[in-house]
């Protein structure tokens, strides 16, 4: 059984604390687990894929199946990489309901805004936007069925 | 020999920790940090002189007119232009560009003439004259770069001709630090016979700059890059020249005589200072050309070429660093990427450590796409900096390249 939302939020919160606000290792350690990303086809890393409103270039796809939303990523740098791969842990394999009923309470905990800066910040909020609307349109797939 | 300690001491804000590293700031290309001096002359004005400049009879405006002149007549020596009249303040370079492009394309360009720029122009180097050369149906050329981010002056010698009326060109590029021969490239103009604006922006704070040297017609600069104020650029121009343009804006202070039928224009350089300019930036500008000229220029720039030597030198050592632009003559400014690592990554993972450095195409794309890049990681020095931060930065950036 995968562990609820929340309860992956609070493990991301508890390893983060472990960095002790050094903002240093804290960006290697994002890194280090964008790198654990799986590969995102190059098939799919075309311009109507990119995340709108990021300063560097973020590919997002979904797709549903049984019920559940999976995502992949990628991006042109590691940084980027390893903040889209948090919201992939936390969101992946989940159905829309729960996408869109979740609190990303996580983002404030580790500090995220003083990590990245109000630049990325705005890009980190249109990856969450865009997962969003993903589950959203999968939630009107599910229960009007396709158009 | 300066001293440097009791230079940092004059700059409140180096004195902070970033991220619980001392703060090293090498973006000083995009802007200087500012004395304590220039602080205290811009509160000082709001504090007790604050009142609009000329047409004044009361004390403030007196007094507030008398330090607006005096940073014109001391901007004048700084470059040494043969008269105060021949200094504008305008809000920045960009503004000094734009000006000229609009008041001397508007008289002077007509269908099939030609402008020249160099392919390491800063954006605003290049914008205005487009624009303006479109307008105009005048042709816009471009002196081409060698990978080493050098101009290919025989190409310069090919283009220029009977129909360039205008050679627009940076002295110190902002993103490689090449040092361009202005002299030279002036002289092959003139001997054309078109006019030169030479953009100083990145070397009147760090370079000997005298107008009547080089014989450029007209130069532009911003005192924020040089210890001054945000808000206030240099426009010089030879008298001749800016007598013979149109004005650039309307408005109160440019006019002579405002009639219906008819308005005459004041003389220069009121012609072309339309509107209430920033008043107290101006007069907290002195401060910081007084800082500058206290210190002379020859020792601050031995001072930061010691430095770029050590960042460029140390940068080839480390391996999986590459250099962008090589240029024999450069100065201040040292452009590079990593190899395994993104240029935006490079640039937080140095902010992580306390270092600022600037991360992107400095509003120079096209030459980014000469080379081939996206952008660069660059690093630029002020007096203020030290060889411990360049030992600093060095070492941190050889982290980041050999993680």
């Amino acid at each position: 059984m995968k562990p609820a939302i929340n309860e992956i939020q609070d493990e991301i919160i508890e390893e983060f604390s472990l960095l002790e606000n050094d903002m240093e290792s804290t960006i290697f350690y994002i890194m280090e687990m964008g790198g654990k990303l799986p590969p995102l086809d190059e098939k799919y890393k075309v311009e109507e894929n990119i995340v709108k409103g990021c300063q560097s270039k973020v590919w997002l796809v979904s797709s549903f199946e049984d019920g559940k939303v999976i995502f992949k990523a990628d991006s042109n740098t590691d940084i980027t990489k390893g903040l889209i791969s948090l919201l992939i842990r936390v969101w992946n394999e989940r159905t829309p309901e729960e996408i869109l009923h979740s609190e990303l309470y996580f983002v404030e905990r580790i500090g995220m805004r003083k990590v990245i800066g109000s630049q990325r910040s705005n890009g980190f909020s249109s990856m969450i936007k865009q997962m969003k609307l993903y589950a959203l349109a999968f939630q009107n797939i599910q229960h009007h069925g396709r158009e | 020999m300066i001293d440097i300690p009791a230079i940092r001491e004059q700059f409140p804000v180096l004195h902070q920790e970033v991220n619980g590293h001392p703060l090293v700031y090498f973006d000083n290309a995009a802007t200087t940090q500012k004395p304590q001096r220039v602080i205290d002359a811009l509160l000082h004005y709001y504090r007790f002189d604050n009142s609009n400049i000329h047409r004044g009879v009361h004390t403030l405006a007196d007094r507030a007119t008398d330090g607006f002149e005096q940073t014109r007549e001391l901007a004048a020596k700084f470059i040494n232009a043969a008269e105060k009249e021949e200094v504008i303040f305008t809000k920045g370079t960009t503004e000094g560009i734009n000006l000229v492009a609009h008041s001397f394309g508007r008289s002077m360009l007509h269908p099939g003439d030609e402008v020249i720029i160099s392919a390491m122009e800063h954006h605003s180097n290049i914008v205005p004259w487009q624009m303006i050369c479109e307008e105009r149906g005048a042709l816009l050329k471009v002196i081409p770069v060698t990978e080493n981010g050098e101009l290919i002056l025989e190409e310069y010698a090919r283009q220029l001709g009977p129909k360039t009326k205008m050679v627009a060109l940076v002295h110190v590029s902002n993103t490689l630090g090449t040092v361009n021969p202005v002299r030279k490239i002036t002289e092959m103009a003139h001997q054309a016979g078109a006019k030169v604006l030479i953009d100083a922006a990145q070397s009147v704070g760090h370079l000997p700059v005298d107008v009547q040297e080089i014989d450029c017609d007209f130069l532009v600069f911003s005192a924020h890059k040089i210890y001054g104020p945000t808000g206030v650029g240099v426009l010089y121009g030879k008298r001749a020249e800016l007598e013979a343009l149109p004005p650039y804006q309307g408005g109160g202070s440019m006019i002579r005589d405002v009639r219906f039928e008819k308005t005459t224009y004041n003389d220069i350089p009121y012609k072309f200072e339309a509107g209430t300019p920033t008043i107290g930036e101006v007069i907290a500008f002195k401060p910081a050309i007084e800082f500058i000229n206290e210190l002379g220029k020859p020792a601050i720039h031995s001072h930061e070429d010691e430095l770029f030597r050590q960042a460029r030198e140390g940068l080839q050592s480390i391996p999986g660093v590459r250099l962008v632009g090589q240029a024999a003559e450069a100065s201040g400014i040292v452009s590079f990427l990593l190899e395994k690592t993104h240029l935006f990554d490079t640039g937080m993972l140095l902010d992580a450590r306390g270092i600022a450095i600037r991360t992107g195409h400095h509003c120079t794309q096209p030459l980014m796409e000469r080379f081939g890049i996206e952008g660069t990681c660059r690093a630029s020095f002020a007096v203020y900096n030290t060889k411990e931060e360049v030992d600093y930065f060095l070492e941190s950036v050889e982290k980041i390249a050999t993680r």
